[in-house]
């Protein structure tokens, strides 16, 4: 039964993760065309992607986003699979997007006094990933 | 065969999401918006267009849809000036209005612009409004400030403040968006460069500076 439910959850997981994954390409997309670097559309999305919080060394944050939701779709996907050895792996990725993801609510809401409906969506996302984290424990 | 599945999965998510974000790369990428020849807006279809810097022959003309209180517009003003200083008589600057009204600042500060265009001003506006911009975008009234900025730039006071309430800066800002309009213009900075817009990721200074020196290129005689 609690091996049914972790696949449950881990299922779950990598759903959320190919949700996050789409966004994340999307908004690659939108950076490597240069369109958040314009004005249209919501303000605040355009103020948030715009910054410079939203590229490291010119690399931008969704693209590091691609690589972390993909990583955390496949270590789930291995897991739900029975891939016991993976799971420690889902954790660690799981919480290094929290602990990213808090720091960029902190920018949004101290620095630059603006929210982005994109970037409150993928925080949903991790939030969820967390949850399921939580609940599937890699030394259970 | 279970064993395997999982590999198979993870591969074919990661193929969609190449090609899924190859053929949106590619499908952001276009059109590219053009003005046909009798759409200049220098004027030839009675098109107003009273924002110009630089000479009427110059080889190439850069031509900005822009609002005020749009971040990347305002990033993008020293440098479009600091071309026009060092490109001098090839360049001509053409300024358009477009203010997004999710920007709450952004029309007035285009009437502001306008009125102070009506004694002779507009271009110290412009310029100032740009450089102010974190200023005055965060402003509970930015009107106070527009008058302020007035007063820094010589304008009459009185004249400044019935301007910006007058039918004919209005008019002036409605007829520019209009033509943005017309000419499928969304999103600002909307930079044209002889006539067709540039790709938002060349809206930089060294991309603007490229897109000039193709246009200059592309008018000399080989």
């Amino acid at each position: 039964m609690e091996s049914r439910n972790r696949i449950i959850l881990y299922t779950i997981a990598a759903s959320i993760s190919l949700a996050g994954l789409a966004e994340a390409t999307y908004l690659t997309v939108l950076s490597l065309t240069g369109e958040t670097a314009v004005c249209g559309g919501s303000a605040s999305c355009f103020q948030v992607l715009g910054s410079g919080y939203a590229k490291i060394a010119g690399i931008p944050m969704a693209a590091f986003g691609i690589l972390a939701y993909f990583s955390a779709f496949g270590f789930a996907t291995f897991a739900a699979f029975g891939y016991a050895r993976v799971r420690k792996f889902f954790g660690l990725t799981v919480w290094a997007m929290f602990a990213v993801t808090l720091w960029l609510l902190f920018v949004q809401a101290f620095l630059l006094h603006a929210f982005c409906r994109y970037c409150l969506f993928s925080a949903a996302l991790v939030f969820v990933l967390a949850a399921v984290a939580l609940l599937t424990p890699s030394s259970r | 065969m279970k064993r395997y599945l999982p590999f198979v999965i993870v591969s074919a998510v990661a193929l969609l999401a190449l090609a899924g974000g190859a053929m949106l790369y590619h499908a952001k990428q276009l059109p590219l918006l053009t003005i046909s020849k009798n759409r200049i807006a220098s004027g030839t279809d009675g098109a107003e267009s009273i924002h110009i810097r630089g000479q009427p022959d110059a080889p190439v003309t850069l031509e900005e849809f822009g609002d005020f209180e749009c971040p990347p517009c305002g990033r993008l003003s020293d440098p479009i000036n600091q071309l026009e200083h060092d490109y001098h008589s090839r360049l001509r600057i053409i300024f358009h209005h477009f203010p997004f009204v999710t920007h709450q600042h952004a029309r007035e500060a285009a009437l502001a612009s306008e009125a102070a265009d009506l004694q002779g001003r507009f271009w110290q506006m412009h310029d100032l409004l740009y450089r102010e911009q974190s200023t005055w975008s965060k402003a509970a009234d930015a009107r106070l400030l527009f008058n302020a900025y007035a007063g820094m730039l010589g304008l009459k006071i009185d004249r400044f403040k019935k301007d910006m309430e007058s039918d004919e800066v209005k008019r002036r800002v409605t007829a520019d968006q209009q033509q943005g309009a017309a000419l499928g213009v969304t999103v600002t900075p909307t930079i044209f460069i002889n006539n067709r817009a540039l790709p938002a990721a060349s809206l930089n200074a060294a991309g603007l500076r490229a897109a000039i020196e193709a246009a200059i290129n592309a008018k000399s005689p080989p």
